[in-house]
Order: C-alpha cells, then structure tokens, then sequence
C-alpha cells in the first residue's frame, strides 16, 4: 500500500511553556519572526492568543446571523400563513396579522437556527470529529489539557526550516522543543 | 487612612472639582427655573419634577442594587466599580430631601388625592384603603429609612475594609447585601406603584416593578460605565482597567438593555392580548396622538440601536465607543420615564414643556455634583478588598 508522501519530512516544531504569558510573547515573536502558520494549544482559553496569532475567521458569527435572520423571516411568515391566508379567525376582533402576538415565536425561530447553526458551524469550520492529529505525536503534548502551553511551527509556513525553526524556538527559552511527526 | 495607589492625585481632584462646580451651575440654575414653573404652573411642574427626580433616584438606587449584586455574584466587574457605586449611594440622602416638593405636591400631582375624588370614583374609594395621602407618605419615608439604612452599612463596612482588610468585612458585606437585596426588590416594587403606577390610579400591571427595577439597574449600568471610562483615562486608573474589564461590563449593559425590552414586551403582549378596559387604556394614551412616536423612538434607539451595537465584541472594548452608547442609554432612560409619566396628563395630544428639560437638568446637576464630591473622599478602588490583584489581572495573561 503506497501513502501520500508529506511534503515535508514532519508536520512541525513544538515548542512547551509553563506560562500563558510566556506563550503569548513566543507567539508574537514568532509573527515578528515571519511565521504564519502556527497555532497555539492551551488547557483553558487565552484570549490574547486570538489578538497575537491574527485568528480573524469570523464565518461562524456570520453563519448564524443569516440564521437567525432566516429563522425569524421564517417563524413570522409561518404564522402570517397560518393566520392570515390559511385559515384566517376572528378573535375577539383583533387584526389577523397580530404583530405582538406574533413575536415570540419568531423570536424563538431566530434563536432556534442561530443556536443550532453556531453549534453545528463551530463543529464543521474546526473539522471536527477528527480521530487523528499529528501534534498527538509529541509525548507530553498530553500536558495541552492539563497545564502546559504548546506553540507549533508547521513545516508548510514558507519560512519553515526543520533546524532554523527549532533553533528560533529554542531561542523563546521553553521548556521543551520536539519535532512533530506525520 | 495612608496614601496608597489609587488615592486619588491633585491633579484629577482639581479636574473632578471643576465639573463638581460646573454641574453644581447647572444645578442651582435648573432648580431656579423649576421655581419660575412652580409660580406659572405647579401642575406642570410637578409632573415635570417627577420625571426628573424619578429618573436620577432610580439611577442612585439602581446603583445601590448593583452594590448588593456585585457582593453576591463577586467577579472583577464588580470591583472596579465598586467605588463608582458607593458614591452614588450616597447620594440618597440627597434624594430624599429632594422627595419634599413631591410630598407637599401630592394633591396636586395625583389624581387618588385629589379633594373629593373618591365620592365621585368607586374604584378609587375601593383603593383609598392604600392609595391615601398619610400611608403614602408614611411608606415614601419607610422606603428611604430602608435605602438609606443599607446604604449606610454598605459604605461603612467598605471604609472599614480600607483600613483594616482582612477577610472579616467582605464576609458581613455579602451577609448584609442577600437579604438586603430581597427587601430592596420589595421596596421597589411599591415604590413605583405609589410613585408612578398610581398616576393611573385604575391602572394596573403585575410586572411594572420588576420593569421599573431592570430600568433603575439600566440606569446605573450606564452611568457607572461612562465614569469608570472617564476615570481610566487619566491616572490612577489608566492602565488599571483593562479591556477585558470594559468588554465584562458591556456584556452586562447588553444583558440589561434585553432584559429590559422582554419586560417592556412582557407587558405590552399580556395587556394587548387581554385587552381588558381596566388596562388597555394605558396603552391607548401612549400609542396614540403623537406619544406613538416616543414610543416607537423607544424600541429604535432604547432597544433596536443599543442592541445592535453592544452585540460587537470590539465595540464594547473600545472606550470611545461604550462609553457613547451608554451616555446614548442614559439619555433614552430619562425619555422613557417621561413616556411613563406625562401621557397620564396628556391624553388627546403630545405635549412637552420647557420644564420637562428643567427639571431633569437641574436635579442631575445638583445630583452630578454631590456624586463626585463623595467620589472624592475615598480611593478609586476597595485597596483591601480580598481577591483586588486578581481582579485587576484579569484578561492578563501572567
């Protein structure tokens, strides 16, 4: 059985702080330094990282404000059917296009869908499930989940350089570097 | 009490001196033309002085409430305003003594305590049992002995905490600040029944209090948002309050502008869909004959606008802009207790005087004044509170 060969030898370089901060400051070094693919892995959120890693992909929130827009245009017109073209009644001689009566189910469809829509476009834009990632490969990256911050360098950033990255991690005085195999 | 961090410097207290004077200005001046009103038509007058005094009381006791709150929740949001808060607290004696045109006005201004009203309105004399001038001056004075008696303890017990630190006085404020925000609720809840619910004496709605409240709650978000910008431009707080405790504060007014929409709508969806005669005509008053406008202006520019905006996560990080949108909040606050009260008087047509602008200003100045006068006697933050470095470290990596 023949596998695709990698275009390069490894996925990348790993490099492991104690610190949050200590991974923010390697992380804009590593912007200032040229690099741009890499990402962060940390046991809890660090909003800096959003800011110094460029992460800009806001597909998500758009995503569910179309939602939320569809499902509130769908949620009046369902009831605007219903009670007025439908079937249309006469209750105690209020309009048949009863707009007060009407906004809690329209609310309630635009929350339906953008909730729905966040979840499930979370999900699908991160690629998840995803049974396999190579960072798995370094042995303590277990720590990501516990406490300890990793930064990789993957090899497809232009400027990747199996000895040179390593060499310029090294330099942000982690605690560890490793190389990160397919 | 030693000097420390966050005293505040000669050159801020020179600067909060200032505007204290210049709102004192606008104070004095605003009250002068409130007397001029008073002589051409006390009627007006007091309507218009009920705006004005609701509104600034409402934002001294929203701010009271959020006292209590931030003790319960904890939370660094809480304790960068801490201080805000206190001052504003403070301000209730002020307040009451600002109630007396109100207490003197009563027959005047309520339509129940008119002379001889309840001979010829059965449902009022089925009311006078509560609604009678001695009992609502009796609770009006038992609301502020309540107000004024947690105001006293939350403050005391805050100072004490400065000077002594410990874990002591936080324990006994959060102790104080349960119940007392159980009792505060309830005393809410009839204060805007006496206050402005009966300017409508055959009206009636179950939730108003609880609007009035998130209303006061509003009020207050805004305003101590707006000065805690103010303050972090300049030291001692430059560089203390970080974005990330200006974005928890912008999700909180944005959670207070909904909250206040589905209340407001709560309302309209059960009395419309009732359409019962002894509670539609509230409606009817303010959704015709000119008020519809302000009504409208209101779920625009007090919903809709405030909404959209707070909803970016860059906008409530970006000083300039939160700040604006809570003046921009504040402002709508006081045209929405204006819409509570005036269509009471103005049925057919909408109708404003030069004292409906009077009154809010001269109050807020007088009350702008005495605001930052007790901002000014403690340090800009609780120096001892148990958990401040934390607090201030929030959103840092570290």
């Amino acid at each position: 059985m023949t596998e695709m060969a990698p275009s390069s030898a490894i996925y990348g370089v790993m490099a492991e702080f104690e610190t949050p901060g200590q991974l923010v400051e390697a992380c804009k070094k590593a912007r200032a330094e040229g690099y741009r693919r890499m990402d962060a892995y940390t046991p809890y959120p660090v909003e800096e990282l959003h800011d110094v890693l460029h992460l800009h992909d806001h597909r998500v929130s758009l995503f569910v404000l179309l939602a939320g827009l569809f499902g509130a245009a769908g949620g009046y017109s369902l009831l605007y059917y219903c009670s007025a073209i439908s079937y249309p009644l006469n209750v105690g001689g209020r309009p048949l296009n009863s707009i007060p009566m009407f906004i809690p189910i329209t609310f309630e469809c635009t929350i339906l869908l953008a909730g729905l829509t966040a979840a499930i476009g979370m999900i699908v834009l991160n690629g998840l499930p995803k049974p396999y990632h190579p960072v798995f490969n370094v042995e303590r990256f277990v720590n990501a989940s516990r406490n300890r911050f990793f930064l990789c360098i993957e090899s497809t950033d232009p400027l990747f350089d199996r000895d040179g990255t390593a060499r310029f991690l090294e330099s942000l005085d982690p605690d560890e570097v490793a190389e990160v195999a397919h | 009490m030693t000097p420390n961090a966050y005293t505040i410097p000669d050159a801020l207290r020179g600067k909060m001196q200032r505007y204290q004077g210049m709102a004192l200005v606008v104070g004095v001046i605003g009250l002068l033309l409130c007397a001029l009103g008073f002589v051409m038509s006390p009627e007006q007058l007091l309507r218009s002085y009920l705006v004005g005094y609701f509104f600034w009381t409402g934002l001294a006791l929203g701010c009271l409430a959020l006292l209590m709150m931030q003790y319960l929740s904890g939370g660094a949001w809480g304790l960068v305003i801490r201080r805000t808060l206190e001052s504003a607290t403070r301000t209730l004696p002020l307040m009451a003594l600002l109630f007396l045109p109100l207490a003197f006005g009563v027959r005047t201004l309520y339509l129940w305590a008119h002379p001889g009203i309840t001979a010829t309105d059965a449902v009022i004399r089925d009311k006078s049992f509560y609604l009678n001038v001695p009992f609502f001056l009796v609770r009006a004075v038992l609301y502020f002995i309540i107000w004024l008696t947690l105001t006293q303890f939350l403050n005391k017990w805050s100072l004490d905490e400065d000077r002594e630190g410990g874990q002591l006085w936080a324990k006994k404020l959060e102790t104080l600040s349960a119940p007392g925000l159980l009792i505060f609720v309830l005393t809410i809840t009839f204060a805007s029944v006496d206050w402005i619910m009966s300017l409508d004496p055959h009206w009636f709605s179950t939730i108003f209090g609880l609007l009035i409240l998130v209303g006061q709650g509003l009020s207050a978000f805004s305003f101590v948002i707006a000065v805690t910008i103010l303050l972090a431009m300049v030291p001692p707080l430059s560089g203390v309050i970080s974005k990330k405790h200006l974005h928890d504060l912008g999700k909180l007014l944005l959670a207070f502008v909904m909250l206040w929409a589905y209340l407001s709508f709560s309302q309209l969806i059960l009395i419309w869909s009732g359409n019962l005669p002894e509670e539609i005509p509230w409606y009817i008053n303010r959704l015709n004959g000119g008020w519809q406008w302000i009504g409208l202006a209101l779920l625009l520019f007090h919903f809709i606008f405030p909404f959209l905006m707070l909803l970016s996560q860059s906008l409530k990080k970006n000083p300039k802009a939160l700040a604006s949108v809570a003046v921009w909040v504040i402002f709508l606050r006081i045209v929405d207790v204006f819409w509570l009260v005036q269509p009471n008087f103005d049925k057919a047509a909408f109708r404003m005087s030069w004292m409906d602008f009077a009154a809010p200003l001269g109050i807020g100045g007088l009350w702008l004044a005495f605001f930052l006068y007790q901002l000014r006697q403690r340090p800009l933050l609780p120096v001892n509170a148990p958990d401040l470095e934390k607090a201030l470290a929030h959103g840092r990596p570290h």
